[in-house]
């Protein structure tokens, strides 16, 4: 299995230098996407998409509006499964299992699968409970791992110090950067597999942008993050990868600072140096 | 000056002429709501000045009805309507709210959701008396229920059953759909997702309705005539709470009654001019027990919203 996924990777990954300064080791596969279709009832909105997701790095989606990148987020945990009349076409594979996800019940997807919306949408309740949801969502009820995986969740969403003397209280007295943060600290706190961000600063400040792209590049280290960003500086400044979809295809996908500096496709290029899009 | 250009003067003009219909909707407004204010208030104050002699007399609320207009009193009356009430919520509330859910969470989106919806909007305006007719017949002869507290529960409950149920499904629709995401992304299933946040954020809404029908059902006489209330009863159900191991019995469920509008009624329909004393004081203590249900419904919502935000 270890030798099928290290040549997988060295289809692509092989002539990659260590992304971001890390002394990386060998990049594993955390997910490949194979020839994804997708359609809303009638209308096509992803078209054979061919995606590798690297363990513990942070992939980013670009693109111009429409281009299918939040529609591609959101097969990751099966959210279109919400809603009638949507279909799939093709595999997400997920890995050290080799397991497709579009086959695999959407339930035990969006367990492994975490997920931070463009809106913050904190529940209206305590803030503790906001986090504590997908740990009682799993089973966990007990004060004692409560406590402590709340607690961990928020110092891994660099909240802690400012809730910790409020836990009880409501989340939405929370600023909108800080809900976000607790939105993150939510989806974090079950320790999923793969964390998808949908443009997750779109509603908010600099400031507040600035501490979650901060919070962005300290989490890859302990998980896969996916993120659709409509922000290519905020592409750039984050991600190890970047995938330039358009009109429901990929386009170009590579290690960022290539992608940005030496973009191998004309629409890419012509993207980024904002001449349509 | 053409009167097409978009000069100072002529957005002055558009605000000064938007700020006339403010004005006079604003009056239409007001006027409207001092009639309904006025008329409600003249009816409370009038049947508080017909009714003090009886209502200042501790008598009135502990005696039985009596052929005596001076010693009649509404004790059955007010001991009937508290107990159909509660068989009323017991039932409705459940149910109306459990269809309400099922319909918006649930059901799939085709044309039967749709013609059960559009029926059950259409059950809220049948008149109450067809309402006592099925249950004389479902209940009374159907199922041998007889002319009981139990009877008079379930015929009520049958009337605000749309009530709640349009009332849950507009509240559960309400909801954004940010927070059903929410909780699907966490892996909750739909359950999950119903129980434990659009069941929450959805209750104020749905006890608004629950309050709306229940204040329906308590001012009504004709459904529960009709399936043979009682109009002079001398003895009270059975207590449903006793000293005694089990603590608790439902012999009250099958006792015969009356209820309040019904005892009013009869009151109102009599010669003497001294019941019509007591009619009005029974009038006065309908009102404050409908009332005393919306001041606790406004109380739980403002403490749910509390606890909420």
């Amino acid at each position: 299995m270890q030798r099928q996924l290290n040549t997988l990777m060295n289809e692509q990954f092989d002539d990659i230098p260590a992304p971001l300064g890390e002394a990386s080791p060998a990049t594993e596969l955390r997910a490949e996407v194979r020839n994804l279709d997708f359609w809303y009832g009638d209308t096509q909105a992803l078209k054979g998409v061919n995606l590798r997701v690297a363990d513990r790095k942070v992939t980013a989606m670009i693109g111009p509006s429409g281009c299918g990148k939040s529609t591609l987020l959101r097969c990751f945990n099966r959210m279109h499964d919400l809603y009638p009349g949507n279909s799939y076409g093709g595999e997400i594979r997920l890995f050290p299992e080799d397991r497709n996800l579009i086959e695999m019940d959407p339930g035990l997807v969006r367990l492994r699968i975490g997920m931070v919306f463009q809106k913050p949408n904190p529940f209206p309740k305590s803030i503790f409970e906001n986090v504590a949801a997908g740990l009682r969502v799993r089973g966990i009820n007990a004060k004692k791992p409560l406590d402590e995986r709340v607690e961990q969740a928020l110092q891994g969403a660099a909240l802690w110090d400012e809730v910790k003397d409020r836990l009880q209280e409501s989340a939405y007295g929370l600023s909108g950067g800080q809900q976000q943060r607790l939105c993150i600290a939510r989806a974090l706190a079950p320790q999923p597999d793969i964390l998808l961000l949908d443009e997750p600063t779109s509603a908010l400040d600099p400031i507040a942008t600035a501490k979650i792209e901060d919070l962005l590049t300290k989490l890859h280290k302990s998980v896969t993050v996916i993120i659709v960003t409509h922000n290519m500086q905020q592409a750039a400044r984050i991600s190890n990868y970047t995938a330039y979809m358009h009109m429901g295809k990929l386009v170009e996908y590579g290690v960022t600072d290539d992608l940005f500096t030496a973009p191998r496709e004309q629409m890419t290029s012509d993207y980024i140096t904002g001449r349509f899009g | 000056m053409a009167t097409t250009d978009i000069t100072h003067d002529s957005l002055a003009r558009i605000i000064a002429a938007n700020r006339r219909t403010d004005v006079v909707m604003a009056s239409i407004g007001i006027l409207v709501l001092m009639v309904a204010g006025t008329l409600l208030g003249a009816v409370f104050i009038d049947l508080l000045a017909s009714g003090w002699e009886r209502l200042v007399n501790p008598d009135f609320y502990t005696n039985f009805p009596s052929r005596r207009p001076a010693q009649a009193g509404i004790i059955s009356a007010v001991v009937g309507t508290s107990l159909v009430m509660l068989v009323t919520a017991v039932i409705a509330v459940p149910l109306g709210v459990a269809a309400g859910l099922y319909l918006e969470e649930y059901a799939a989106k085709n044309w039967l959701t749709d013609l059960i919806e559009i029926n059950v909007s259409n059950l809220a305006g049948v008149p109450s008396i067809i309402y006592g007719l099925l249950a004389l017949g479902l209940f009374v002869y159907g199922f041998g229920t007889g002319e009981t507290i139990l009877t008079a529960g379930l015929t009520l409950a049958l009337l605000i059953l749309p009530v709640i149920i349009v009332a849950t499904r507009e509240a559960v629709r309400s909801i954004p759909q940010d927070l059903r995401e929410a909780a699907y992304g966490l892996g909750a299933d739909k359950w999950q997702t119903v129980r434990l946040y659009v069941l929450p954020a959805a209750r104020p809404g749905i006890l608004t309705g629950v309050i709306v029908g229940l204040a329906r059902a308590i001012g009504e006489a004709a459904p529960v005539i009709t399936i043979g209330a009682l109009t002079f009863i001398a003895f009270l159900p059975p207590a449903p709470l006793q000293i005694e191991s089990p603590f608790i019995n439902f012999d009250w469920l099958t006792s015969p009654f009356t209820v309040m509008p019904i005892q009013m009624f009869n009151w109102v329909s009599r010669p003497q001019a001294e019941f019509h004393i007591n009619a009005a004081a029974t009038g006065v203590v309908l009102m404050v027990m409908t009332l005393a249900m919306n001041a606790l419904a406004i109380y739980i919502r403002l403490r749910l919203r509390r606890l909420q935000r």
